[in-house]
């Protein structure tokens, strides 16, 4: 018997003994290490006599191939036992809470100034913004509304000096002021923003949110604005139709002047817009005054449009049926959770401004 | 403004059903604000007396009243007004009748045990007016109606219209007629003058002051001599009552008619008790006098007073005084119409913070045509009622009245509203409206109408005219889809991603006003200049906030307060430097209580610490852009943040500005807040100090490059001086050999048992991959050391062996 065969039914049964991984690592090695069985018989193929060398290195590939295969095997079958103990013992209750984590929202009001943000952009505006604090010439008499024009009563102001010079915006109007002093026509903005007015109760809070619209161009009149409306209320409550009625009214910065009332009714005790007989006031609107356009050195008799302010507060309550104003700013944790939006939730035109 | 349909029916002729009006008010811009019936169950209100007070039994404030209210028995009613007192003439509402204001129904109730049939009403109670302190007193001429109904029955209803502020002409019924007219809702009936003998002169002197500013500048009046001030017919009570006013005495009652019914206030002097004559004259600083409303003014220099040779008499167009105020018993009366100047009035009535039915409508501009017709109109309707003499017309005027034009081009019209209509319908409407009208070639030459101050340029005809013709008309153009410029500017984007990545990191968004209160914000308010609001809603919203901060701990502390333990709170808003517009910075605010992990059966529990809030800054900033490998970190913050548990964010080591600070908040606050939480960690990220990128995101993406040959992972250990930053390590480690130094670790700080006291020891694990070729154990060995040499040399650390 040839050394070959020898080293081979010695391992053969070996192998077919009980073997732990050690065990197998040991006789892989003693086999095919450096200086293993196996390994030396290779190193004389070369003092073999040539008519017996193809032979010999022919069987030794063969005997090399069957050992290493049949210590794979056994390997294998060692590793998946160990596998299947394991999986035996690992067995854990998966109801367990999984690690806490915590949901931020967005506030209401934040939602709903880039869902607003996100209509009047598909329309070409573009969003402006104003300081807080302005003065009495950009906030009443750009605005057309001199000092002792009754309207001022109707804006409760806070004031930061006794001359009255400074004081905190009541409107996002001051934004047209700048606007238009700032670059030249056309002006296609909306200015959505922090306002405040001395008033506290249960329907007025001192600080609020309006946005302003301004469009001035060529040609533009009121077909426009109600057209811009109409699509901007549609939208936003995202109906098919709106009932939509224009009201005659007198803001001192606009000329014709008007107020918008969209349709409801109330069914099992929810609000649903845009259908019913009931009438309820939403925004004031107008075309922007000779008056204010001359201000800001834009020449009324070339250039006219419209302007808009909106109460994003009262939109927001309407849309997701918040009854209490106050709570806006009352930072509740409840509240925050229940009304606010989840982050990812981005208004956007093309996935829907709501879910 | 209030009025009845029955009222307009006396200037305006038509078939039409009320509820056609409120419709058409609305439709041409006179807002029905509500619609009230007063009339409905209004007969049920009695004239009633009252014959005896007791002191309820049970109640201190209360008492049991026996009325006589017309029937056999005296009723006993319970009433808590202080007036209530034996003899005086009241109103009655019996069980069952409904009270206006409230709109309950009264049912017999037992009140502290007293059983009380029916109440005593207040005038606010009633709608009469906004008095509601104490029950109403009616004058003794009314203990012949007691048992009668209060209210005539009258079936009109009470209309509130909400009158703009530019349409004083429609403060008087015949104004809101004559629109209605104009919009075809029936036809304006003329008025009729009632033609009396103006025989004896005004005997009365009267003069106005030619100075400056002086505020009136026509004062008409007229005498009426012998005249018997009565109790007004009822008629005129029913009038008056069916808007809502008291009856006073006839002559109080009929100024007070013309007023709400041709918008000309009057006022009504006792002749005898002025002295002299009348001077109308700029007031001199200091002089006092007594107003109708029974309380003692002081006034302001150059305020508008009718005065007579004792002082003054009155504010004019404002309020009259009581030296020379009507009364039943008055003979002779002087009747004052005049024109005072809006602007005088309104600076008068502010700066006295006075505010009456005259003061309203001179402040948005009487029609200074109107003087002698309401003369006329009052004088014919006391003689009527109350006999006596009236004295020729006297006009005493500095100014005179200068009749507006306008020249009007009609196709200005389409321009603006966008639909058409006739010339013929334009003269129409405007004729109806009181214009009159000259055909020039080009435009239309417009009279404007003296009552119509709002009227001024050709802008406001084009309101009147679509006004009129109905808004309903305008058409809807819809709008095109076209964008020329980006929606949003990069800072705009740059607060909105800021807003909601930090949302994303389990933050609840709040907003809060921008003001606070005062001791919250002195807190952390540095050094900055405190920004006071002159008329704050209440002391503690009086100073614009100066940071965030104030806000969310109080917000913060009121949720802790409702049991929730673990909270994260963030605004993103102004905060404010100075009271200029434009002095304010936008910041993102966090806050967040508690511990990160609370009770849990998986994760160990700990508070939450500056590292959490660190992370969500950093995170956040690397999201939105910014690359932190180059951020540069320091630990001098404001005073509110905790010393030594605080840090701030430099973009990069040119520490141009701070973009952002994270910290404990400062233990003292919390201890004067008095909050209980186990900790507080706040944040401030400074949109303003961000600087914008120039680079799109589409020229980043164009750049990738990565390595694919083999890494190596080496750990050290060093051991340095207290003081030493880790931040500084890294700096010196990644200066090593930027282009092999791929990314460097701190995994591991100890101080202690084998570190020298002021030293610690830092662990790093360091990344080194070359771009170009695999590092065999000499690059290896080379690079380990130049960072070993690096480290001990500008650090002073040494490598823990």
């Amino acid at each position: 018997m040839s050394d070959l065969k020898k080293i081979r039914d010695e391992f053969i049964s070996k192998l077919k003994g009980k073997l732990d991984l050690a065990e197998l690592n040991q006789i892989k090695s003693d086999l095919f290490g450096k200086n293993g069985l196996v390994s030396s018989q290779f190193k004389k193929i070369g003092t073999i006599d040539v008519s017996e060398r193809k032979k010999f290195a022919s069987d030794l590939n063969i005997i090399k191939d069957e050992l290493h295969d049949h210590i794979n095997l056994k390997i294998n079958e060692i590793e998946k036992a160990n596998i299947n103990e394991k999986l035996e013992k690992e067995k854990v209750d998966v109801t367990l809470p999984e690690r806490s984590f915590v949901r931020g929202k967005i506030h209401p009001v934040s939602q709903t100034i880039d869902e607003i943000s996100s209509i009047f952009s598909e329309i070409g505006f573009s969003v402006e913004e104003g300081p807080d604090v302005e003065n009495e010439y950009n906030n009443f008499t750009a605005l057309n509304t001199p000092d002792n024009h009754p309207a001022r009563d109707m804006h409760d102001t806070f004031y930061l000096d006794e001359k009255k010079e400074r004081l905190l915006r009541t409107h996002t109007s001051p934004v047209q002021i700048r606007t238009m002093l700032k670059d030249k026509p056309p002006f296609k903005i909306i200015a959505p923003g922090r306002t405040y007015r001395s008033d506290s109760d249960q329907t007025h809070s001192p600080m609020f949110h309006q946005v302003e619209g301004l469009h001035i161009d060529k040609n533009i009149n009121m077909g426009h604005l109600k057209g811009c409306l109409n699509y901007f209320i549609k939208e936003f409550f995202e109906v098919k139709k709106i009932k939509m009625r224009f009201r005659p009214s007198h803001f001192p910065f606009t000329e014709p002047s008007a107020e918008v009332d969209i349709g409801y009714e109330i069914k099992d005790g929810k609000i649903i817009i845009g259908e019913g007989d009931q009438w309820l006031e939403i925004l004031g609107c107008g075309m922007v005054h000779p008056n204010v356009l001359k201000n800001v050195k834009v020449d009324p008799t070339k250039f006219q449009g419209y302007a808009f302010g909106i109460g994003i507060d009262r939109l927001a309550m309407l849309k997701y049926g918040i009854n209490d104003l106050r709570a806006f700013f009352d930072c509740d944790y409840r509240w925050l959770n229940h009304f606010g939006f989840d982050p990812l939730d981005v208004p956007t035109n093309y996935r829907g401004l709501s879910r | 403004m209030k009025i009845t349909f029955d009222w307009l029916k006396d200037h305006l002729k038509t078939n039409l059903k009320e509820k056609n009006l409120l419709e058409q008010l609305t439709n041409i811009g006179l807002e029905v604000e509500s619609v009230e019936s007063l009339s409905s169950d209004n007969q049920l209100f009695k004239v009633a007396k009252i014959i005896k007070t007791e002191k309820h039994p049970n109640a201190d404030r209360l008492k049991v009243c026996d009325v006589n209210v017309g029937e056999k028995e005296l009723k006993k009613v319970v009433c808590g007004a202080t007036n209530a007192s034996e003899g005086l003439i009241t109103i009655y509402a019996p069980p069952g009748a409904i009270i206006p204001k409230t709109n309950t129904k009264l049912e017999i109730a037992k009140i502290r045990g007293v059983t009380s049939y029916g109440m005593l009403c207040s005038e606010s109670e009633l709608n009469l007016s906004d008095e509601s302190d104490g029950i109403t007193e009616l004058s003794k001429k009314y203990e012949k109606n007691i048992g009668k109904s209060y209210f005539s029955k009258s079936k009109s209803n009470l209309i509130d219209l909400s009158i703009t502020p530019n349409r004083p002409d429609c403060l008087g019924v015949k104004g809101i007629a004559r629109d209605l007219a104009a919009s075809g809702f029936g036809r304006l009936i003329a008025s009729k003058e009632k033609k009396i003998k103006l025989k004896t002169k005004q005997t009365l002197k009267v003069k106005i002051n030619k100075e400056k500013g002086q505020g009136c500048s026509v004062f008409g009046s007229c005498l009426i001599k012998n005249v018997k001030n009565t109790e007004s017919p009822q008629w005129l009570k029913d009038k008056l009552i069916s808007v809502g006013q008291k009856p006073i005495s006839a002559i109080v009652d009929i100024t007070n008619y013309v007023m709400l019914d041709i918008n000309r206030p009057l006022h009504a002097y006792d002749a005898d008790k002025i002295e002299k004559g009348i001077i109308v004259r700029n007031s001199k600083s200091g002089e006092e006098f007594t107003a109708l409303d029974n309380r003692i003014y002081k006034l302001e220099k150059g305020m508008c007073v009718i005065t007579d040779n004792k002082g003054v008499l009155g504010l004019g167009g404002i309020i009259g005084g009581t030296r020379s105020g009507t009364e039943f018993d008055t003979k002779n009366i002087l009747l004052e119409s005049a024109y005072f100047d809006p602007r005088s009035i309104r600076n008068t009535a502010k700066k006295l913070n006075l505010d009456t039915d005259a003061k309203f409508r001179f402040e948005r501009g009487i029609d200074p045509l109107s003087i002698e017709t309401g003369l006329k109109k009052a004088a014919s309707l006391i003689q009527e009622i109350c006999g006596g003499e009236v004295s020729k017309i006297d006009i005493q005027k500095i100014e005179s009245y200068k009749t507006k034009t306008i020249n009007f081009d009609v196709n200005s019209f389409e321009n603006i509203v966008g639909f058409k209509i006739s010339e013929n319908e334009i003269q129409r409407i405007l004729i109806d409206l009181g214009f009159v009208i000259k055909k020039e070639k080009k435009f239309l030459k417009l009279i404007v109408p003296s009552w119509r101050p709002d009227i001024s340029q050709q802008i406001d005809i084009i309101e009147e005219l679509v006004r009129i013709s109905g808004y309903n008309k305008i058409k809807t153009i819809d709008p095109i889809k076209d964008r020329s410029k980006s929606t949003l500017t990069q800072t705009q984007r740059l607060f909105h991603f800021l807003q909601r990545a930090i949302a994303s990191k389990g933050y609840l968004e709040t907003i809060t006003w921008s003001f606070t209160d005062q001791s919250y914000n002195d807190h952390f308010r540095e050094t900055n200049k405190e920004i006071k609001i002159v008329n704050p809603i209440s002391s503690e919203l009086g100073v614009l906030r100066n940071s965030i901060f104030s806000n969310l701990i109080m917000y913060m502390s009121k949720n802790l307060d409702r049991g929730f333990k673990d909270l994260s709170i963030f605004e993103i808003g102004p905060v404010f430097t100075g009271s200029n517009p434009g002095e304010q910075k936008t910041v993102v605010c966090g806050l967040s209580a508690g511990k990160k992990s609370r009770l849990s059966w998986i994760d160990k529990e700990r508070n939450i610490d500056l590292f959490d809030a660190k992370r969500d800054v950093v995170q956040t900033l690397s999201e939105a852009g910014y690359d932190s490998d180059h951020f540069f970190i320091d630990s001098k913050t404001p005073n509110y943040y905790h010393p030594g548990k605080s840090g701030r964010i430099f973009l990069n080591h040119s520490k141009d500005k701070v973009v952002a600070y994270f910290g404990e908040i400062h233990p003292n606050i919390l201890k004067k807040i008095d909050i209980k939480t186990e900790n507080l960690i706040g944040f401030e990220i400074f949109l303003e100090n961000l600087k914008l990128s120039r680079k799109t995101l589409k020229d980043q993406k164009l750049k990738f490059s990565v390595s694919d040959f083999q890494k190596s992972e080496r750990d050290f250990a060093f051991v340095v001086n207290k003081d030493v930053e880790a931040q500084e390590l890294i700096s010196v480690i990644s200066n090593v050999n930027p282009n092999l130094i791929s990314n460097i670790k701190v995994f591991d700080v100890y101080e202690g048992e084998n570190i020298p006291d002021n030293q610690k020891s830092i662990a790093i694990s360091i990344t080194i991959q070359s771009s170009e070729k695999t590092l065999n154990d000499k690059d290896l060995e080379k690079i380990n050391n130049s960072i070993i040499e690096a480290v001990e040399n500008k650090t002073g650390a040494k490598i823990r062996s």
